[in-house]
């Protein structure tokens, strides 16, 4: 799950997905972080990035098109936690 | 310009001047002398000799960026894609590791921090991308973005009502097709591989490579025989 948690700097979670459920896809790797690089610090610690797919219909209440359509997007870990089913 | 220079590693995911660059425009400071004066212009011609005379970034480091940019154009994108229909090896090798097998097999030398992802269409699944945060684009394969991919309503629509995006571009995806929307939230930039055209399988990689539109490769569109970039057919 998405955090509701308030923006960042240099926020790279959009807000549409925030509080809503996803399934991780892809462990992408290590990155600087970007609110640190927003204010020209080096970005350590290095924070992971996960590729996490959510379907549409969980998104959205009134979702128009199929079933099967998702979006997806990077998110960093401080942005996830465990949905309550695990 | 070079890993040594200390502001470059501050851009982090930026390197490609991917997002919420606004200063998006032609990017001819050099010889300005036709562009209509503006208040952007002023300051952007004010940052760059600033930059210049306190030796951050000579004027040579920003024409050859210049170069790089006018070099990358969807054609570049084309190539790639018309060699993955055509080459099972590459296809393999380019959904592994795209920009080490891109360089490799076209001898170029893109270089950027970001990584390439391609995602690939299937009859299942086609795929798009949106940078709904800012304006994050493939730019080291396909240049500088339309300014649809930045406008807000594309980048606000697309998450929410793909299909009815779609079918503003002229591209009816079944229902029973998945429809999936990369969002290029962070240090990732996504290129969907279409689907090769039916009706396409006597026709030469280069016949191919006229096929394929910057569209379609943002997957706003899907080629078809008659879709291209040279309608003329004299590329």
């Amino acid at each position: 799950m998405v955090k509701l948690g308030p923006p960042e700097a240099h926020c790279r979670t959009p807000t549409y997905l925030r509080g809503t459920s996803g399934e991780v896809v892809e462990l992408v790797g290590h990155y600087h972080n970007p609110s640190l690089l927003a204010f020209h610090k080096p970005g350590l610690p290095k924070v992971w990035l996960y590729r996490v797919r959510f379907k549409q219909t969980s998104i959205w209440d009134q979702y128009k098109g199929s079933e099967r359509d998702c979006v997806m997007a990077d998110l960093y870990e401080h942005w996830l936690m465990p949905t309550k089913e695990q | 310009m070079t890993n040594s220079n200390p502001h470059e590693h501050n851009h982090g995911h930026d390197h490609d001047h991917d997002h919420d660059n606004d200063h998006d425009h032609d990017h001819h400071p050099i010889n300005a002398d036709h562009e209509p004066e503006s208040d952007d212009r002023y300051l952007e011609q004010a940052l760059r000799e600033l930059l210049d005379e306190k030796g951050v970034v000579t004027a040579t480091q920003i024409a050859q960026q210049i170069d790089i940019q006018d070099s990358r154009t969807p054609a570049l994108g084309a190539k790639v894609v018309a060699k993955a229909w055509t080459d099972p090896v590459f296809k393999q090798a380019l959904l592994a590791k795209p920009l080490e097998t891109i360089n490799r097999t076209f001898d170029l030398t893109i270089n950027t921090p970001l990584e390439l992802v391609v995602l690939e269409n299937t009859p299942e699944l086609h795929n798009m991308v949106v940078c709904t945060l800012c304006s994050c684009y493939p730019r080291m394969l396909l240049g500088i973005p339309p300014a649809w991919y930045k406008s807000t309503e594309y980048r606000s629509r697309v998450v929410v009502d793909p299909r009815a995006v779609l079918e503003e571009f002229g591209t009816k995806i079944p229902t029973s097709t998945e429809i999936r929307v990369a969002d290029s939230t962070a240090d990732v930039r996504y290129l969907v591989l279409p689907l090769r055209p039916k009706g396409t399988a006597l026709m030469t990689e280069a016949q191919l490579e006229a096929l394929v539109t910057r569209d379609a490769m943002i997957g706003t569109a899907v080629p078809s025989i008659g879709s291209g970039l040279y309608l003329n057919g004299d590329g």
